[in-house]
């Protein structure tokens, strides 16, 4: 193997910075899409608990349609189709005014994907708690909001934080895709470099290292959540 | 929305279908890759010598911690340095897909020997069978079949993430799709086509994956 070993590109103009504005993509892609894949997941994963039936199928047609479809062609719909499918004034402004539009479109594409695996794991949670407590709550008066509120919802997203970290995980790893559409975040900055500079190994090291330590950072913060949210007594479940 | 064209997908399906075959082909392979290489993780993982299932931990939380593009490119830009010739980059896309997949894989495996109960080890043991014969004849066997459901949904998964190789331009249907999309200038139609085919392939799998579950289960 013939290789020139020069690990002082990586701090060289302008390419620290290269990978410092490529992180801080990473991770407002990320954080932004998981506000999205949050709130939206959980809704989605309590309606499909629901004892409506028409919502508990909207829900799962949600599931199985963004589940079943590559994150990469979902990227390139929203990016490429919708802004044609939209009325004219719509789509024009979707594709001319539309502030920093690869962002925005990473944003909400990644967003949406995660919704449904949010939701498979909420709903995963709320179906484990034993039904008894729901029997007790109702016949204590409650009715289906208020068992929502004070027995399934504190319960479940309490018993769910595994998964759900090893999800939060999964979204820096997968706002990796926003490069396909234009964004240049962390692999498309090392990747960048090393074409620049020949400079393979020195550039994927780096991407990989700060990855690893996102991956780190990530998991001691959902640790603290948790920690912070128990109750005695009762035990998580593992991912 | 009215100028919806059909046309367009019928003429170009030969074409999307090679791409179909190189997808599946990738699927396969990287599946069976990923499987025997995981089962191996799994075992060194679970081993008694402390070294090597040090190895094997560190191995599979450094490749669950980065994204699967980036490892595209790792493979894109190593595997023709240490060959000293490139190879195209369907072997290095295979050969990251299953260095990707063995991680996840190698946690299923792990899962599916530790359900296998303890006593069977030990009556393994009890007749004079050594490690590999205990682990051949015994417990992969069981684990094996216990994950299968799992095992499937996986490779469900490693199906839609093959069209990540998009993003080195092997021509698998992901990028036989967008080269069409761009060519013709047909990309509503395109990338919706391509989105029904996979969705269509992966809701059958999880289809056919679920009556499984329950078949097992009675």
């Amino acid at each position: 193997m013939n290789y020139n070993w020069n690990w002082t590109v990586l701090i060289q103009e302008p390419y620290l910075e290269w990978l410092i504005s490529g992180l801080g993509w990473t991770v407002a892609v990320a954080l932004c899409a998981w506000i999205i894949a949050f709130s939206l997941g959980s809704l989605i994963g309590v309606l499909r608990t629901l004892p409506n039936k028409a919502l508990r199928a909207f829900g799962t047609c949600y599931v199985e349609l963004f589940r079943n479809v590559p994150l990469l062609v979902q990227m390139f719909i929203w990016y490429f189709a919708i802004p044609e499918l939209m009325p004219d004034d719509i789509g024009r402004w979707m594709k001319r005014d539309m502030p920093n539009p690869e962002f925005t479109t990473a944003v909400i594409a990644l967003g949406l994907y995660t919704a449904s695996r949010v939701a498979e794991q909420v709903r995963a949670g709320i179906e484990a708690i034993p039904v008894g407590l729901v029997s007790a709550a109702v016949s204590s008066g409650m009715n289906v909001r208020k068992v929502y509120q004070f027995i399934l919802l504190p319960i479940s997203f309490r018993t769910i934080i595994p998964p759900l970290t090893s999800e939060f995980l999964t979204i820096f790893k997968n706002s990796s895709l926003a490069l396909t559409i234009g964004l240049l975040e962390l692999t498309a900055q090392s990747q960048q470099i090393a074409e620049y500079t020949f400079q393979g190994f020195e550039a994927y090291t780096a991407a990989t290292v700060i990855y690893v330590v996102i991956a780190l950072i990530a998991t001691l913060l959902m640790h603290q959540v948790e920690k912070g949210l128990r109750i005695d007594g009762h035990e998580s479940r593992e991912s | 929305m009215g100028d919806f064209d059909f046309q367009v997908i019928e003429a170009s399906l030969p074409f999307l279908w090679q791409g179909l075959q190189v997808s599946l082909m990738l699927t396969g392979l990287a599946m069976v890759g990923g499987i025997i290489f995981g089962t191996l993780l799994a075992l060194m993982r679970l081993s008694k010598f402390r070294s090597l299932s040090l190895v094997a931990a560190t191995y599979v939380n450094l490749l669950r911690s980065i994204p699967l593009i980036l490892v595209i490119f790792w493979f894109y830009f190593l595997v023709p340095l240490a060959i000293g010739r490139p190879i195209g980059n369907f072997y290095s896309a295979l050969i990251a897909f299953v260095i990707f997949e063995a991680a996840y894989y190698s946690e299923i495996m792990r899962a599916g020997i530790q359900s296998v109960s303890k006593g069977q080890v030990s009556a393994g043991q009890a007749s004079g069978l050594n490690y590999w014969q205990i682990q051949w004849h015994i417990v992969l066997p069981q684990a094996f079949r216990n994950m299968i459901p799992i095992l499937i949904t996986q490779g469900i998964v490693l199906f839609q993430d093959t069209s990540l190789v998009f993003v080195v331009s092997l021509r698998d249907f992901m990028t036989a799709s967008s080269i069409v999309a761009k060519t013709e200038g047909r990309l509503v139609e395109m990338y919706l086509f391509a989105a029904c085919v996979y969705f269509v392939f992966c809701f059958a799998g999880s289809y056919f994956v679920r009556r499984l579950k329950n078949r097992i289960s009675v």
